[in-house]
């Protein structure tokens, strides 16, 4: 809000440059040894230390502004919320278009492959995005919606890959029976996971997860007999187009359907197997909301004691939301280890589960629209910056940071109620409860 | 057990290492009758109602429950969703406890999920859109719609439970309760933080409740208004020992209520020791 009679103020202006130079204070000892001073080898060979006091003194100087212009500008405001920067018409422009935007994203979603034929780099980008999609929705059945905290999601990742892989290459089944059966085997790691953990909320649940996804990398990499170890499983046996392989022999793809060989088809092919996977997940996820046992989950994210009292069994309820969002883990796992067709217990370490647990936070934990929108925003900015690898992560730190304080909720942070009598409100994000950090009493 | 009985609660003692919060209790509530248990802070109320209800498991004790087509549950071996759910005892919390991100209506579905649960065949009928699926719940949000009406929420059962104010929230509680279809109704303190006119509300809503569904109801409560006008029995507990048991006239001339609830001067401190503990 900006006031008219700010220069008669003077307060405020001793009261912003107060604080501004609190915060240039605290940005002089974090930059100080990131950037003031550095080692640098001597002619001796010797480290020598080297002073950069300069860019220093700039950066200090830069954050002293901003923090005097912000704390001018916003000076009543202890957090700065979107409402008081976007007029409310611009809003209810752009909630009016939300509606549309899951349409729009789908059509976009479908027609990639065209526009993008010839570039086999946003098509492998594209199918990296439809993956990490697909993990969030099943993420986003644990998380979301019974606000269980789980921080291990990649084991399932890992066991449906090592599943597909294992199974397709020693029985020669398809890809097709393969997919379920990796999933159901995702199913069982979850029920496993769910059994010692039906006690723990919060914190403890989160650590035991953690440790889970570590324990399930563990197995990979030293059960050499079976999973080959480190060295990985490779020659895992490529999809074919029900039954046609993707080669450029008689009995391929291409020769049967009478166009030239492309590898581009295989890709293709890929990309819209793993949107049918994700937008399959999409549709069970939003079928399940609305069954009783949807509503349950949200019920014990909301009020565990309560659902006790009221007869639903939180054991099972818990185990279902388990074996449900690691089955989906255990579908993409497949479609990676048929996609890459080589797999090694260093695809599936702990920056995986925090990568598909930042998309379905950052995109408001229990939105479909908002982990897809998520993913691509992630994983697509990711490659935006790849030619800036050094600013990559700078980037992404103030951006999270931008995001903590504008949205902390995540980008759709409101909830649609599952069933109506007379019309669906949406309800603001601030009353429904999120998966909880501490453990109620 | 008599039929006219639906709880028998008999020897009931309940410690946490050393502290004995219910000590050696036995009473019974009655068929369609109003039961209150009163008594000071710490005299061992919602012990009780959390033993009841299987929150805890009794150290010692039997907790018998006889439905009115005689079954009988064993309470005290028995989980707390199953209570709700097969001995069909509801209850409601001190601490209002609803799901506060849901609407009024998804609060009351929940309540009803065992029915829902076993119409969607256990999800997956349900998945596939099963027409009895879609009958039941059609059901379960008449029988919803008809609880909301009852208490006056009917025009807000499309909004979050979390923005209701105070007093509708423990009204939305206790519905929710019924939507359970208890034979017991157990409240702990309903009518905590409802100003006079709202506790007389509830005085009517919870006579014409036993009346049209014929729901016996154990109550805890401080507000001896509401106690003393709606009970047909009080059992008065202190420093989880019952002192006292009977209508509410019984209850209120008891000397031995007077001095736990009003305390007695030094000079008949032995005397009324030697009553409360013979």
């Amino acid at each position: 809000m900006l006031r008219d009679n700010e220069p008669s103020k003077p307060p405020a202006f001793v009261a912003a440059a107060k604080e501004a130079a609190l915060s240039a204070l605290v940005a002089f000892g974090l930059f100080v040894t990131l950037i003031g001073v550095r080692t640098d080898q001597g002619p001796t060979g010797a480290l020598v230390i080297a002073t950069r006091f300069g860019p220093l003194a700039a950066i200090v100087a830069a954050v002293f502004v901003a923090a005097f212009i912000r704390a001018l500008v916003f000076r009543d405001a202890t957090v700065i919320s979107l409402g008081r920067l976007v007029p409310p018409r611009v809003t209810a422009v752009v909630s009016g278009l939300a509606g549309y935007a899951a349409i729009a994203f789908l059509v976009v979603a479908l027609v990639v492959p065209v526009l993008a034929y010839t570039n086999r780099y946003y098509l492998d980008l594209a199918i990296l995005i439809a993956t990490y999609t697909m993990l969030g929705f099943g993420l986003n059945i644990v998380v979301g919606l019974a606000g269980l905290l789980d921080l291990g999601y990649v084991a399932f990742y890992a066991v449906g890959a090592y599943s597909y892989a294992l199974i397709a290459q020693n029985f020669g089944l398809s890809f097709w029976i393969c997919l379920p059966l990796a999933g159901i085997l995702a199913a069982f790691a979850g029920l496993l996971l769910g059994f010692p953990v039906l006690r723990l909320r919060g914190d403890y649940l989160a650590i035991v997860t953690l440790g889970f996804g570590e324990i399930i990398r563990l197995i990979l990499l030293n059960w050499q007999d079976l999973t080959g170890g480190p060295n990985g499983i490779s020659g895992i046996p490529r999809p074919s187009f029900f039954g046609l392989p993707f080669t450029a022999g008689e009995n391929g793809f291409a020769a049967t359907f009478g166009l030239k060989y492309s590898a581009t088809h295989r890709v293709v092919f890929l990309y819209y197997l793993i949107l049918a996977l994700a937008l399959a997940t999409n549709w069970f996820t939003l079928r399940l909301r609305r069954l009783p046992i949807g509503r349950a989950w949200e019920a014990l994210r909301e009020d565990e004691i309560a659902c006790r009292a009221l007869g639903v069994n939180t054991t099972t309820t818990k185990l279902t939301a388990f074996a449900l969002g690691a089955m989906f883990g255990g579908f993409a796992g497949a479609f990676f280890a048929t996609r890459q067709g080589f797999i090694s217990p260093e695809s599936f370490a702990f920056g995986e589960s925090a990568l598909v647990l930042a998309i379905v936070v950052l995109g408001g934990m229990g939105s479909q629209l908002g982990v897809a929108v998520a993913a691509t925003v992630m994983l697509g900015g990711f490659e935006l910056f790849r030619e800036f690898a050094q600013y990559r992560m700078l980037v992404f730190g103030a951006a999270m940071v931008a995001i903590v304080i504008y949205r902390p909720r995540g980008l759709v942070s409101t909830r649609t109620p599952s069933v109506f009598l007379t019309e669906g409100k949406v309800i603001p994000a601030a009353i429904v409860q999120a998966a909880r950090t501490e453990t109620p009493a | 057990m008599s039929p006219t009985q639906i709880l028998v609660v008999e020897h009931l003692t309940m410690s946490f290492g050393g502290l004995v919060a219910v000590s050696d209790l036995s009473f019974d509530a009655r068929r369609r009758e109003i039961t209150a248990l009163i008594g000071p802070n710490g005299a061992g109320k919602t012990t009780l109602f959390n033993c009841i209800t299987g929150f805890y498991r009794p150290t010692v004790g039997r907790l018998q429950l006889a439905h009115p087509d005689g079954a009988s549950f064993m309470l005290e071996r028995m989980p707390e969703f199953r209570i709700a759910r097969e001995a069909r005892v509801a209850r409601t919390f001190q601490n209002v406890r609803l799901f506060p991100g849901m609407t009024l209506l998804e609060n009351l579905l929940v309540a009803q999920h065992k029915a829902l649960m076993l119409a969607s065949g256990f999800t997956v009928l349900g998945l596939f859109g099963s027409r009895r699926y879609a009958r039941a719940e059609a059901n379960a949000i008449d029988k919803a719609r008809y609880w909301l009406d009852r208490v006056g929420l009917a025009a807000r059962a499309d909004d979050a439970a979390g923005t209701l104010p105070y007093g509708a929230q423990r009204r939305l509680e206790i519905v929710r309760a019924l939507c359970t279809d208890p034979v017991l109704l157990c409240l702990d303190e309903p009518a905590a933080g409802l100003n006079n006119n709202e506790s007389a509300e509830l005085n009517k809503f919870l006579r014409a409740v036993r009346e049209e569904h014929g729901t016996s109801i154990l109550l805890i409560e401080h507000d001896m208004g509401v106690v003393m006008e709606i009970s047909d029995r009080i059992v008065v507990l202190d420093h989880g020992l019952k002192i006292a048991e009977g209508t509410p006239e019984e209850v209120r001339h008891d000397p031995k209520v007077i001095a736990a609830y009003l305390g007695v001067a030094d000079a008949e401190l032995d005397h009324v020791d030697a009553e409360v503990a013979p």
